[in-house]
Parts: structure tokens; C-alpha cells; sequence
């Protein structure tokens, strides 16, 4: 057992729970190299909720998978590191992970149904990481599940305690895993597109739920979602991720105000609005993602982008801020810029 | 949330599809339980028009899309399309119906044959159906190909595999308009498929629609999406009708609670809009064993207890804007 120590809940709030530099996991096929996340760098603090956002084979899921170490080591070529707490833990043993994993930080998967172990029975799928992380006997484990059960709101939880995975419909099910992933008080909670299998009234429940287990336990969150509305209500900070990697980052105020690089620009107008009037003409990105076996040289959004010069084509441009050092983002022209302004209109 | 009754039906006369009353249930095992999946819903479409359907997953919306199509044959009620009533058809005539109303499926690539290729796939109906000759058949198969933005001569050599999924929907779009049909039944066309995506996807069935003045029903549990390319919008819930309203009366005045609380719930794209209080508690009962009286009342906020023994009928309370409740909101319909 390693229960998380009394001091590591007092810690300085302003030391980051998280840092990830330059990170990147690259895949090997038959194609070639996958650059499936191509050298991330963030950090998250303490009790702060990161959004990740970006389309399919953007590189999210891979992403918060890297951080967790949950990835397979066959085929798989890794470079960055990840420090949590103070420990490096992108070396570490999958042996040593699992005293991290549960205790210091969870996951909740997309899939309620294929998370949880169909065979079990919920109550010993949530007294198992007590009894096994912090000690608890078999009946002090039953009464925190009881109250764990109460906490993300499903009624009778005793009854519960006795049901199969099968017998509890999706959002049930997802309460479930948010309860045995804060059973043991982590410090990071990931969860990986935890309402996009979920009714949208359902949806609001959980993402609610989330939000306030959160600012109750002091957990940092890292929500993974394709969603923009859904970060936009139950985040701090939002990195948004294209072909691998973040192309703009800022607290989630900022990025919805004032949104620098053109993809997410473009990715907020293909959304249809609830208020817009119906058959109002949806703005869509041309072309597909770019292939990250063979990524453009340059931008890696440029082939697809409206603004896109002969610079963005050659040069990959790094993550900036002007002025607004919270803010970043990898644009040579960012939207809004003088320089932007002077180029689009020289093309045109 | 009863939604029976037929106040928001218009004249037959008028109408390419009239449903009547349609009845879906499955047995439960042997357990002489059945699920109630359509309870009675009457549903009608104008040549042209674009009717969506929204709901929760296990409102029957999908289910009502099917039994349309007889895919299977409803449990009671009745389908009158192009003045034919389909429930009474025999095999034969059924199948030359069915050529006049495709479908189009959630799941783009399993909805297509893996080992064909994917002209073949589009062409296939044409050649069943024995249309022209093969020049002009082909000529057909490469002009819908093209008009979707599908590469002909690719499309001749590939298999479903070797293209995204948003490319397999507009295959998808191209073999169900194959034939000419005047009808096209959408079961969650996009829901599979990213936002940028999906926007390329909506904007194609809106031209689409457009210039062949097709007549379509869009199923979606998206609210926007179904706004965004709907005339008339039809709002279920566990197997009945709650409101249909033109789409815009619909979403700037919901009457129905049930109606208010999805478009509270959908997240925005926004931060400075306070984040969504869950509006109501619960998820749908199961259609095994129904609430009585309104479907809705055990999680409706103004429910009464009328609600739980009456169930409400279709009635009208704005120029094209019905509600099944006992209760609705007219506030801000009266000022429509």
C-alpha cells in the first residue's frame, strides 16, 4: 500500500502538479513511423482543470495515455519526460507506476460499459483499489464505497453495492467510475471523453459531478474532449491539439475571446449554433488531417488553412504568446495580427 | 408527453408521407413483456420539406425512421407514402417502393460492403433494377460520385477501407441517390464524424435537398445539427411526441418542459455563458414498463398530478407550433 502522505496535500499550490516537456510517442507500422504525439510540452497546477481538444487522430487520447503510462512498450519510441509530483515518472517501471495509478492519479475512459469489469460486482470493484491502496479492511472499505456511491449521487447506494455492471444504465455506470477513480484521493484525475457515450441531459449530470468532486477533493483534471462546449463550462485552460500537437493554449476565457490560430478559429465556425437561424451555411475546413507518418514540413494545419502564406508551407512555427504570456499559440500569422492582416490582404 | 393526437397532422392531400398512430414493439425474451419502443405517433412530411426528429438514445426515434421503411413492419398504425399505404403492400410492390425512400445510416463504414468496390457498391441498385443501359448507367454512377466529391476513377479501384469515414458517408449519399428517390430518411448521418467534417457532410445533404427538392427526414440526438438543417422539427421522448414546431419556433420558444430542458443542457461554445445547471435529475425510464399517464412526468419540473394519470393530446398553440402537455410554457409563444 502507499496511501498519498499528509504532506503532499499541504504542498505549495503554486509549484505545478504536472509538468510535460517536449513529449512525443511515436508508433511503429508497417507504414513507417506514426508521429502520434509529436513533442508536447504543458503544465498543469494544482486543483486546475486542463481541457484538451482536437478531432480524431489529433493526438488527445495518445496524449493523456503518455502521461498516465499507459501505453504499450512494444513498438512504441518515446522521448520527453513527465514530472508529477517531483518524481519523474516517464521512466519509471510499470511495477512502480501502479503505486502511482489509482492512488496519485486516475483515468475515466469513454466507455462506462467496457471499463468496468462485467463479471464483478460494483461493490468490489470499488472496495478493490481501497483495500489494495490504502489498507482499508473489508468493512471499513464497504462503508467508504457506500459514501463514495452517495457522493456521485446514485441512490440506494447499498443496493448498488450488490448489482453487475449490466444492471445500471450509462450514466449510472459512469458515476461508478468516477467513484472508484477518486476512491483513493488522486491528486490528477484524466478522463478521456468521459460523457461523449452519454445523453446530452445526462452529459450536463456528470460533467457537473466532475466539476464538483474536483473543488471538493482538490484534484487537478485533465478533460479530454472533441467537444469545444464542453470545455468551454467545466474548464480553466484550454490546449487545443492538432496533428500531434498543441497548437494553442490559453485559459479558457482568453481562448473563447480571442482566438489566435486559425484552426481553432476555423473548428469553432463549423460548430452549428443553437442560435442561429436554421439552414444557416456551416464554414467548413477544406481538406483531411494532415498524415502523421509524413507531417507537412511546415504548419502542419497549413495545407488546410485560409490564411496559410508560402512561410507556413516551409517553416513550422513554435508556440508564442504576444505579450499575454498565458497565451500561446504556433501561428506565424495569427488571427488579428498586423502581420496577418498585411498578408492576407497581399494575396488578395 | 403523451403525443397522441393528430392536431399537427396537415391535409393528406398536401403531404408526400403521412404516419398514423405508429405502434413498435419488441417481445422481451419470453418473458410476455414487450419494450415499447413507438407509442402511437403520427408524424407527416411536405414534398420538399426536411423534418428532424431529436431525442435521447431509447426515444424510438431510430426505431420510427425504420418502421417508415416497413424495415421491420410496424406493430400497428399506418404509413401512407405517395398516397400507397405500406403496411398493406404485398413483397413486391413493397420492394419497387422502397426505391422511391433510401436510407442513410449512423456508421458510414459498416453500412458499406468491405470485400466491393466502391463503385460497384453505388451502382448496384441500377443495375437491379435494370435502369438504361450500362453506358448510361455508369455515366449516372460517375456523375453522383462527382457531385458528392467522390473521385470516380478512385472509387473504381478502392474498397470502403481506403477512405475516411466522412468520405464513406457521402458513398453512403451517393447510393442512396442512385435510384432518383423523392424520399431520403437520415439515421444520424453525421454523429459519427468530427465537427469539420460534419460541416462538409450537412452542407452536401443541404444542396442536396436543395436542387433536388428531395424530401428528407434527419434523425439526430444533436439539437444544433438537427436546427441547423431542418424546416420542421419533431421533439420525442420514450416513444412519443412531446412538440413539432418550424424549426426556428421550436428553439426560440420551446413549450414543452422536456423540449426547455435538452436545449438548457447542450454545452456551449462559450465560457462567459454560466456553465449548465443540470436541469433536471435522472435518466429515461425503460420502455419495458412505461409512466403512465405523460412519459415525461416523473422528471418534469412542473409536473402535476394530472400529468400522472391523463396523458396529454397534440394541441395546437402557435401557427405551425403543437405540444403534447398539460402544462406548456406559452410565454414566450404568444408572443410569436
Amino acid at each position: 500500500m502507499s496511501g498519498r502522505s499528509p504532506q503532499a496535500v499541504q504542498r505549495d499550490i503554486k509549484e505545478p502538479l504536472l509538468r510535460v516537456d517536449n513529449l512525443s510517442t511515436h508508433f511503429s507500422t508497417r507504414r513507417g513511423r506514426v508521429r502520434a504525439v509529436d513533442g508536447v510540452s504543458l503544465t498543469l497546477e494544482r486543483g486546475r482543470a486542463l481541457g484538451l481538444v482536437g478531432e480524431s487522430g489529433s493526438g488527445k487520447t495518445i496524449l493523456s495515455r503518455s502521461i498516465m503510462g499507459l501505453l504499450p512498450t512494444h513498438g512504441v519510441k518515446r522521448g520527453g519526460t513527465v514530472d508529477f509530483q517531483d518524481t519523474t515518472i516517464s521512466g519509471l517501471k510499470r511495477k512502480q507506476m501502479r503505486s502511482i495509478w489509482g492512488s496519485e492519479m486516475a483515468m475515466i475512459f469513454q466507455d462506462p460499459m467496457t471499463s468496468l469489469n462485467p463479471l464483478m460486482r460494483i461493490g468490489a470493484q470499488i472496495t478493490e483499489p481501497l483495500r489494495i491502496h490504502l489498507g482499508l479492511g473489508r468493512d471499513a472499505a464497504r462503508e467508504t464505497a457506500i459514501r463514495l456511491l452517495n457522493d456521485v449521487r446514485i441512490p440506494e447506494a447499498e443496493r448498488r453495492m450488490c448489482q453487475y455492471p449490466h444492471e445500471l444504465s450509462g450514466g449510472m455506470r459512469q458515476r461508478v467510475m468516477i467513484a472508484i477513480a477518486i476512491s483513493c484521493g488522486p491528486t490528477l484525475l484524466l478522463a478521456d471523453e468521459p460523457t461523449t457515450a452519454l445523453d446530452v441531459t445526462v452529459q450536463a449530470q456528470i460533467l457537473n459531478l466532475l466539476g464538483e468532486q474536483r473543488r471538493e477533493r482538490n484534484m487537478s483534471l485533465i478533460l479530454v474532449t472533441h467537444d469545444l462546449g464542453v470545455v468551454a463550462g467545466h474548464t480553466d485552460e484550454v490546449a487545443v491539439m492538432y496533428g500531434g500537437q498543441i497548437v494553442e493554449r490559453a485559459p479558457t476565457k482568453t481562448l473563447f475571446a480571442n482566438v489566435r490560430m486559425p484552426y481553432t478559429e476555423a473548428l469553432l465556425q463549423s460548430i452549428p449554433k443553437i442560435s442561429a437561424p436554421s439552414h444557416t451555411r456551416l464554414s467548413v475546413i477544406g481538406g483531411r488531417p494532415p498524415d502523421l507518418v509524413n507531417p507537412p514540413a511546415g504548419c502542419r494545419f497549413a495545407p488546410r488553412c485560409a490564411y496559410a502564406q508560402q512561410r507556413c508551407l516551409d517553416e513550422a512555427p513554435p508556440l508564442t504568446s504576444d505579450g499575454d504570456s498565458s497565451h500561446v499559440f504556433a501561428c506565424w500569422y495569427p488571427v488579428g495580427s498586423p502581420t496577418a492582416a498585411v498578408a492576407t490582404a497581399g494575396r488578395a | 408527453m403523451a403525443g397522441t393526437g393528430h392536431a399537427h397532422l396537415r391535409p393528406i392531400e398536401d403531404v408526400l408521407l403521412r404516419v398514423e398512430d405508429l405502434v413498435v414493439e419488441f417481445p422481451v425474451g419470453r418473458t410476455g413483456l414487450s419494450v415499447h419502443a413507438v407509442s402511437g405517433i403520427s408524424l407527416d412530411v411536405l414534398p420538399g420539406e426536411t423534418l428532424g426528429i431529436v431525442g435521447e438514445s431509447g426515444c424510438g426515434k431510430s426505431t420510427t425512421g425504420r418502421a417508415i421503411m416497413q424495415l421491420p413492419p410496424p406493430t400497428s398504425g399506418s404509413v401512407i407514402f405517395q398516397g400507397q399505404q405500406l403496411t398493406t403492400l404485398d413483397p413486391a410492390a413493397m420492394r419497387a417502393a422502397r426505391t422511391q425512400m433510401q436510407i442513410i445510416f449512423q456508421d458510414p463504414i459498416s453500412s458499406l460492403n468491405p470485400r466491393r468496390k466502391v463503385r460497384e457498391i453505388v451502382a448496384e441498385p441500377l443495375a437491379v433494377w435494370k435502369r438504361g443501359t450500362k453506358a448510361e448507367r455508369e455515366a449516372r454512377v460517375d456523375r453522383l460520385l462527382e457531385e458528392v466529391g467522390i473521385d470516380p476513377r478512385r472509387a473504381a479501384e478502392s474498397q470502403p477501407h481506403q477512405f475516411s469515414g466522412g468520405q464513406c458517408q457521402r458513398i453512403s449519399i451517393a447510393r442512396a441517390l442512385v435510384l432518383d428517390p423523392t424520399l431520403i430518411i437520415c439515421d444520424e448521418p453525421v454523429s459519427a464524424l468530427d465537427v469539420s467534417v460534419q460541416a462538409q457532410v450537412l452542407n452536401l445533404l443541404e444542396d442536396i435537398t436543395a436542387e433536388r427538392g428531395l424530401t428528407m427526414i434527419f434523425i439526430a440526438h444533436d439539437l444544433a445539427v438537427v436546427k441547423s438543417i431542418s424546416d420542421r422539427v419533431a421533439v420525442m421522448y420514450l416513444g412519443k411526441l412531446c412538440e413539432v414546431a418550424a424549426a426556428d419556433a421550436l428553439y426560440s420558444a420551446p413549450a414543452h418542459p422536456y423540449t426547455s430542458v435538452l436545449l438548457e443542457s447542450i454545452p456551449v461554445p462559450d465560457p462567459t455563458v454560466a456553465a449548465v445547471q443540470s436541469p433536471i435529475e435522472g435518466e429515461p425510464p425503460s420502455p419495458v414498463l412505461p409512466p403512465p399517464g405523460c412519459r415525461f412526468h416523473p422528471r418534469c419540473p412542473v409536473a402535476s398530478e394530472r400529468c400522472r394519470t391523463e396523458e396529454p393530446q397534440m394541441r395546437q398553440i402557435g401557427a405551425d407550433h403543437f405540444v403534447a402537455c398539460h402544462h406548456p410554457d406559452l410565454t414566450a409563444s404568444v408572443a410569436e
